[in-house]
């Protein structure tokens, strides 16, 4: 069945789709670079893009600084967000078997709201943009840590299900603790609310900085084990039989997955469906595995929230449209429009 | 320049616009049918049973009530600066403004309608009602009466003339809109011909903004300043998130900071913002935090936010002269 011929058929169109993947980046890096409420011509963003940032003549010093201050590490951020929630899907989907897994799936989501409303709250007023993406990084660490030790030591053993109604006990619960503290210090309603929203519109280099080290740590490990994951999505016991210790990998790459869950929440709040649409129609292209999956997810769920974000910064400018909202207003009809074609395909 | 010049001569216009719709002193003709304190008997403050206008409708009031509860940080200024003050047995936990007020933990966001009956009050006036709040009270046999965030200052003013005809205190709640107008009708002659100076009003440290179609942004063009948040599309609903890049090319003159309280922002926080160190108002020290409590009230100490606000913008406009 998988024959010399349909291998090099699989790598040729694993080649191709990698192609094409890096093509849409590129695109999607110069358009979100190119497009703002400020309209800066586009040979001298080029320009100044291909001087490694020299304001070439003829380009206010307020435009160089509006690129370089503001759209680059904003398009850099959303890049790092977008790459962190599609790769972090696919490696839930993996270890989980379940195709609707996603990083919010294990009280990342709710960890991470939940630690940014106790710094909004309680924390020092002056020091937020730094003490909010914190709270809300150690929030995400600590609910998944929390769902994973539950389903693993109360619902028994380390079994998919038992992790994933783990999460979802988890969720509601801080959630619920959530909501509580929201209600003693309903003053502070309107900021939670904002930042959970998303929040690239006040992007800097400060939030490229806090984001980068941990996406890259979670991206390498889960890159590194990605011929694993075609493995143990098999099922647990194939895996065994195979010599692979299903329950350290699975750590693993939760803990990979959450920490870039974590920095992505961090830096620009909660965007939900990233990853579950990108890695889903990276499958559509592709097939299963996830030596393809998990680099192109990478490449595409970049892509895709640059792109986003670059609709959210224009369409109404110069106001703007949270982030998380468009993710879904978007995906949802795109993600359907890639099911329908492949069907029609097939 | 042409377009600047186009500009002052439009906020000439709809200032002078502004002024006869406000500053005319026929608040009668403006508050159409609602029951207008001037046309009762002023020397009889008592004179109850007295139908008050509020945001959902109309409300008899039979007797001077003693025991008034005010969920709304609005109605508990306005109460107390119309002499009520004494008949306020409990505000809600956001009513911080006069320190003599009642404080107590209701909530005016999430009323508890048996928290509120528990103190067996007379009148109950709140702001939002999140769900059937004046329903339940009345069921229970509390008169409630609703003042909602004011569109424009003739209904801020409509709220404290009502204020005082529910609580017996019409005379000095006509005496103290007469104030207000006639000091904000000051500010606003002082400030002619506007400087024609643009600002970015922060309502919190993600660039939330206010149109002139709010009732803030109201008083901004009032002085005849130019609001940078303008030129958001209608479909802003008054209180747009704007890009930081938009800002940045603006460069406006002024920017003033509602978000000292909430956010912690200051001239310091702001000019260490990506980008922000260059702006004109950084640079010439004109970002101005005003009280976040004020700027979100519709109540008597608008006065004082016009006049600070005035004053910035003459300071600034000597400044650049």
């Amino acid at each position: 069945m998988s024959g010399p011929d349909a291998a090099d058929r699989r790598v040729s169109a694993r080649t191709r789709a990698t192609v094409i993947g890096v093509a849409v980046l590129a695109v999607a890096v110069l358009v979100g670079l190119l497009v703002g409420p400020v309209r800066i011509g586009a040979a001298n963003v080029l320009r100044w893009l291909f001087s490694f940032g020299d304001p070439p003549p003829g380009m206010s010093e307020q435009q160089a600084l509006i690129l370089a201050d503001l759209r680059l590490p904003r398009v850099i951020v959303a890049g790092l967000v977008g790459a962190s929630l599609a790769a972090s899907g696919a490696a839930y989907q993996a270890v989980f078997r379940n195709p609707l897994a996603d990083p919010y799936l294990l009280g990342a989501a709710a960890g991470a709201g939940l630690g940014a409303t106790i710094a909004v709250a309680y924390g020092p007023s002056g020091a937020l943009e730094l003490t909010v993406p914190v709270a809300a990084f150690i929030g995400a660490l600590l609910g998944v840590g929390l769902a994973y030790g539950l389903g693993r030591s109360t619902l028994g053993g380390g079994s998919t299900t038992s992790l994933v109604l783990a999460g979802v006990a988890v969720a509601s619960f801080l959630t619920a603790v959530q909501t509580f503290l929201q209600q003693q210090r309903s003053e502070t309603l309107r900021q939670v609310y904002t930042w959970i929203l998303g929040r690239l519109g006040t992007t800097g280099w400060d939030d490229v900085r806090l984001a980068l080290p941990s996406v890259v740590l979670a991206l390498a490990t889960m890159w590194a084990v990605r011929r694993l994951l075609d493995v143990i999505e098999v099922g647990d016991v194939e895996a065994q039989s195979l010599g692979l210790h299903v329950a350290r990998l699975r750590l693993v790459v939760v803990i990979a997955a959450s920490l870039a869950t974590a920095a992505a929440v961090a830096v620009a709040g909660l965007i939900g469906f990233v990853g579950l649409i990108i890695p889903h129609s990276v499958r559509l292209m592709v097939g299963g595995s996830y030596r393809s999956v998990l680099p192109l997810s990478v490449l595409f769920g970049a892509s895709f929230l640059i792109l986003v974000d670059t609709l959210a910064r224009t369409v109404v400018a110069p106001a703007e449209i949270p982030i998380g909202a468009i993710t879904a207003f978007i995906g949802a009809p795109f993600f359907i429009a890639v099911l329908r074609r492949n069907r029609r395909a097939a | 320049m042409g377009r600047h010049l186009r500009t002052v001569v439009a906020f000439v216009l709809s200032l002078s616009v502004a002024a006869c719709g406000s500053y005319d002193g026929s608040d009668d003709a403006q508050a159409g049918n609602v029951a207008s304190p001037s046309s009762e008997p002023s020397s009889e403050p008592s004179s109850f049973p007295v139908a008050v206008e509020g945001t959902s409708g109309q409300t008899t009031i039979d007797e001077r009530p003693e025991r008034i509860v005010s969920l709304s940080p609005t109605a508990t200024e306005g109460l107390f600066a119309i002499g009520a003050g004494e008949q306020v047995i409990a505000v809600d936990d956001q009513s911080n403004f006069p320190a003599e007020a009642p404080v107590t933990e209701l909530s005016g966001f999430e009323p508890n309608v048996e928290a509120i009956a528990g103190f067996e009050p007379d009148l109950v006036v709140f702001a939002t009602d999140p769900g059937d709040l004046g329903s339940s009270l009345e069921g229970l046999g509390i008169t409630a009466l609703q003042l909602d965030a004011a569109p424009t200052l003739e209904v801020a003013y409509e709220q404290i003339e009502q204020l005082g005809l529910a609580t017996g205190h019409a005379d000095e709640a006509q005496a103290l809109v007469d104030d207000m107008r006639s000091e904000i009708e000051g500010l606003v002659n002082a400030a002619d011909p506007p400087s024609g100076a643009s600002f970015y009003y922060e309502l919190d440290d993600t660039f939330y903004s206010v149109t002139s179609k709010t009732f803030i942004g109201q008083l901004f063009e009032l002085l005849g300043l130019e609001n940078i948040a303008d030129e958001v599309g209608k479909g802003s609903g008054g209180y747009p998130q704007l890009s930081a890049e938009y800002i940045l090319a603006s460069d406006p003159d002024l920017i003033f900071l509602a978000d000292k309280k909430c956010c912690g922002q200051s001239l310091e926080t702001v000019a260490q913002r990506p980008g922000w160190h260059d702006l004109s108002a950084v640079t010439q020290g004109d970002v101005v935090p005003l009280d976040d409590d004020v700027a979100s009230r519709w109540g008597p100490r608008i006065v004082d936010l016009l006049r600070q606000i005035s004053e910035v913008a003459e300071a600034a406009e000597a400044n650049a002269a």
